[in-house]
């Protein structure tokens, strides 16, 4: 059988400092190390100044993960030596003397599946290695230290995975848990990584270092698996190791450091005093947690009717349930839920694009509002959507400047009517007959209108002038 | 102009006019001009302080607001950080090392308005108790210059009993300020943990060191305490003393209160005249009203080794980011690995700290730790309980600082276990976190010995007034420098 483990690191992107210090946690925005401080730069004499606010969202995702968590928390320090660390030690958690990381045993299920977490713990990212120079000869080594001390939550798994589709099902799911509770937004470049271990029947453990993307990920997992069931099918022992994932050539090799035979005498770190997480505590912070992502679709189908798939990909999705959540009321829920859904979806579904935006949770109020108000058609809407990303502009203005209003001036509509009328004469004959078919005529009132004819104006001039 | 002056007479002399402040470090600069090439407290000497000195008259001429300190002269231990200043902590390691901050006690110091004449001496990384393993060379005692002046905060010690400063702040790992304190016959200051911040002061085990005044007098040291201590956002470990005043009631006296005296600190290996010295403080305790009876912790004889394990594995820890790449000494990366970069770089360390390494790689280590590391913490645990059940039946302990009087330079260099064991006395205050003090008490053929007194947490101000009462039944002969 085969077994894969996760070990998945994700930045909390969403607090304002570091773990430590008071640098900036989004050091994406700084010019190369100019976000740091004598703190995450290690210098002698400096201490760490816990960040409680990173205690606490490390904490929920916790409990989001139906972690235990313990009565006291502590920190070790990890030691090894590398240019990227600027204490030559991390400042992690540890639970080989006693559960005292930020969580403790938990799972998650995926599909049918229950995945089991073994413990997450809080620690500090390490700075950002930049290499230079053609050949390994003229190579040279730049560091970055902008990202040092950025507060990381590690996330491990028990190796319940058995295929490379169910790891990339559960790192979608996580990351949705994650944007969720408001504590990192995983589509930001590097706040999520993860590490593999991969089995097969007979085989030993082989550890993947270095996956750049979750896409990459299944990639190196799916090549992991074929490699070892080649080497077992050709009578090849599997040796235990720690592989890098080559990205450029979409392999994994075989690391030549040794770096199963570190040692990183751990031990309490005694700068940082134990922290007491009482029932109160962690009371208010459960009371304090968002709504999870299955609540909320539960609530989209109980109270608006809105159709499992839609509350599906509305409730996973925080960017597009926030958008719901503001701009739904009791009525209009559902054509809210519908313009996300259908036309929203596709324009943005990258990270790029919602930053691009400017549209607001108000445009998709009016939005819905007008069209079951009949100012606008659905047709239509599709259009004014459009030109709101680009442009920001009220509805009421997109309407006027594009002409996209619904024709909804009776003695105007009557008049198209009556020409689609006498023109399809055939139809009209079988409208009389078959009721059903009148939708026909529907259709060519909105071929000459482009659309913007009101439908259920249309309908009852229709069936009143044909008689039925 | 006389140099031999206590914190507070200098401040009271200040106020009142009778001495200018630059006329007095101008003097004290003077003093050390004089006598450092034979001491070698002072590893820099601040070229600004007369300086400063001279805006502190103006500005007590101009009736502006001057800090408590009134330009007090203080020397200030190398491994403690001053913005601007060099800060070295007596190693090659940190030759040309310029601190970008101040630690939060210099911040509190130079809001009062003291000036820092100097960064003095010390053990490599604080590491010795000697200062023969500083990098510059060892400082002398200078009470006897052929002999030690204690460590690891020898420089500390020997600017305040030398007159070259009025105070200084050190460092107490396992009695790094109480040792050359009693070494030096000045009161040296280990306070409860956490009392004063450790924020800028560079790590050697920071789970059980504490920065620490020495002062020619006890009120000396808790004006200084007042000043210093308390709660810092930089540093999680301090504790909130509720801006506690340590000299109001210092005076109260110690009638009624119970001592118990460290059965096995005046044991074995004991120095005679030392062992006198501590029975002469004895009855003199008891004659102050003070109850003694002899307790016995028996941890006590675990505690060197517990404590060289312990200091060695954090030591190992924080001493790792000497690896010369974000700042250090002048040794181009160029054309290495980091690997092979950082081993030659860290060949600037002596050989204590290099000593020290060794051990703090290997008692932890996979494999080793249970035999070692964590025999260690158990010991410290054990120790710590039998302390503070001593603490329920009496209200201070009392011993010698240290069992032998100051030895001669070169004299134990050579042994580092029978070096290791002077600690003895002094280690049990920083296992446990309890405060205690050196204070000078007696001489013997021209040497200083000190005695010292130990509370229970949080009880700084009891172990002061204790110590208060004691010194003032001693009567100090003068340094002969």
């Amino acid at each position: 059988m085969t077994m894969i483990g996760l070990e998945i690191h994700c930045q909390l992107t969403n607090l304002n400092s570091k773990l430590f210090c008071p640098c900036k946690a989004n050091y994406r925005e700084f010019e190369i190390n100019e976000n740091i401080c004598p703190i995450c730069m290690g210098l002698p004499g400096s201490l760490p100044r816990l960040n409680q606010e990173a205690v606490k969202k490390a904490t929920i995702i916790a409990m989001a993960l139906n972690c235990s968590t313990p009565e006291k928390i502590a920190f070790f320090r990890k030691n090894y030596f590398y240019p990227d660390s600027p204490k030559n030690f991390q400042t992690t958690q540890l639970n080989i003397y006693g559960d005292t990381s930020v969580g403790g045993k938990g799972s998650i299920m995926v599909g049918d599946k229950k995945i089991r977490i073994t413990r997450i713990q809080l620690e500090e990212d390490p700075g950002r290695l930049i290499y230079e120079g053609s050949s390994s000869k003229n190579q040279i080594t730049l560091v970055d230290y902008n990202r040092a001390g950025t507060p990381l939550v590690e996330i491990v798994t028990e190796p319940d995975f058995e295929t490379p589709k169910e790891v990339r099902d559960f790192l979608n799911i996580l990351s949705d848990i994650l944007a969720n509770l408001g504590v990192a937004d995983p589509s930001l470049e590097g706040a999520m990584r993860a590490d593999a271990n991969v089995s097969i029947e007979g085989g030993k453990k082989v550890e993947i270092k270095n996956i750049g993307s979750f896409h990459d990920l299944e990639k190196a997992v799916h090549f992991e698996i074929t490699r070892q069931e080649s080497l077992h099918s050709r009578d090849i022992e599997i040796i235990q190791e720690t592989r890098h994932w080559d990205d450029k050539r979409k392999i994994t090799v075989s690391s030549r450091s040794k770096e199963e035979e570190l040692d990183y005498r751990y031990f309490l770190e005694g700068d940082i005093p134990w922290i007491q997480m009482n029932d109160e505590i962690k009371k208010k912070l459960q009371s304090e947690m968002p709504e999870s992502i299955s609540s909320k679709k539960e609530r989209y189908i109980s109270k608006y009717k809105i159709p499992s798939q839609v509350a599906d990909v509305l409730s996973s999705d925080k960017y597009y349930s926030d958008l719901f959540e503001e701009s739904h009321t009791d009525s209009n829920a559902k054509e809210v839920a519908n313009i996300i859904t259908t036309d929203l979806m596709g324009l943005v579904d990258t990270r790029e694009k919602r930053e691009a935006s400017k549209f607001t949770s108000t445009h998709l109020k009016e939005l819905a509002d007008s069209i079951l108000s009949g100012k606008i058609s659905r047709n239509s809407s599709k259009n004014a959507l459009h030109e709101i990303l680009k442009t920001g502009k009220d509805l009421s203005d997109v309407i006027k400047e594009l002409d996209l209003g619904n024709v909804s001036n009776e003695s105007e509509l009557s008049g198209i009517v009556t020409q689609v009328i006498s023109e399809e004469s055939q139809a009209v004959e079988q409208a009389k007959s078959n009721p059903q078919t009148i939708n026909y005529l529907v259709g060519k009132v909105m071929q000459k209108t482009k659309g913007k004819a009101d439908p259920t104006l249309t309908l009852n001039l229709l069936k009143k002038q044909i008689g039925v | 102009m006389n140099l031999n002056i206590s914190a507070l007479d200098f401040v009271q002399e200040v106020k009142t006019g009778n001495i200018s402040v630059e006329d007095f470090v101008a003097k004290t600069i003077e003093r050390i001009q004089n006598v450092d090439d034979k001491l070698h407290a002072f590893l820099s000497v601040n070229e600004k302080s007369i300086d400063q000195a001279r805006d502190i008259d103006k500005r007590i001429k101009s009736g502006d607001k001057v800090g408590d300190c009134f330009g007090m002269p203080i020397s200030i231990k190398d491994n403690i950080c001053i913005k601007d200043s060099k800060t070295t902590c007596a190693s090659k390691m940190l030759e040309n090392y310029v601190s970008p901050y101040d630690a939060t006690v210099i911040t509190k110091l130079k809001q009062q308005d003291a000036i820092f004449v100097g960064k003095v001496n010390m053990d490599e990384f604080a590491m010795g108790l000697t200062t023969e393993f500083s990098a510059y060379g060892p400082s002398k005692n200078p009470w006897n210059i052929e002999h030690v002046p204690g460590g690891s905060s020898g420089g500390s010690a020997v600017s305040v009993s030398a007159f070259e400063c009025v105070a200084s702040l050190g460092s107490d790992t396992g009695g790094s300020v109480r040792n050359p304190a009693s070494f030096c016959s000045t009161v040296g200051y280990k306070p409860t943990y956490g009392l004063i911040s450790r924020f800028g002061l560079i790590s050697y085990a920071n789970s059980i060191e504490q920065i620490g005044p020495l002062t020619r007098t006890v009120k000396d040291t808790a004006f200084m305490l007042n000043l210093i201590s308390g709660l810092d956002p930089n540093d999680n470990t301090t504790i909130d003393n509720k801006n506690e005043d340590y000299l109001s009631g210092i005076e109260v006296g110690i009638e009624g209160k119970k001592i118990g005296i460290i059965k096995e600190m005046i044991g074995e290996g004991i120095d005679s005249e030392v062992l006198s010295a501590t029975k002469d403080a004895i009855s003199r305790l008891e004659s102050l009203g003070a109850t003694c009876e002899e307790i016995s912790l028996d941890m006590v004889k675990y505690s060197v080794a517990a404590y060289y394990t312990i200091t060695a594995t954090e030591a190992g820890s924080n001493l790792a980011r000497y690896d010369n790449l974000r700042y250090g000494y002048d040794f181009p990366l160029e054309g290495y690995e980091f690997n092979s970069y950082i081993s030659k770089a860290r060949k600037k360390f002596g050989p204590e700290v290099t000593r020290r390494m060794i051990i703090g790689g290997f008692v932890p280590s996979a494999g080793h730790a249970g035999k070692y590391f964590l025999k260690a913490l158990k010991v410290k645990s054990k120790l710590t309980n039998e302390v503070n059940e001593a603490f329920k039946r009496v209200d201070l302990l009392v011993s010698p600082t240290v069992p032998v009087l100051p030895f001669k330079l070169g004299e134990k260099i050579d042994d580092p276990i029978s070096l290791f064991l002077v600690d003895i006395n002094t280690v049990t205050a920083n296992l446990t976190g309890k405060p205690a003090i050196s204070i000078p008490f007696a001489y013997s053929n021209g040497l200083p010995i000190g005695i010292q007194l130990m509370a229970d947490s949080s009880q700084d101000k009891l172990l002061l007034q204790a110590a208060y009462a004691l010194e003032q039944t001693v009567t100090l002969p003068e340094v002969p420098i």
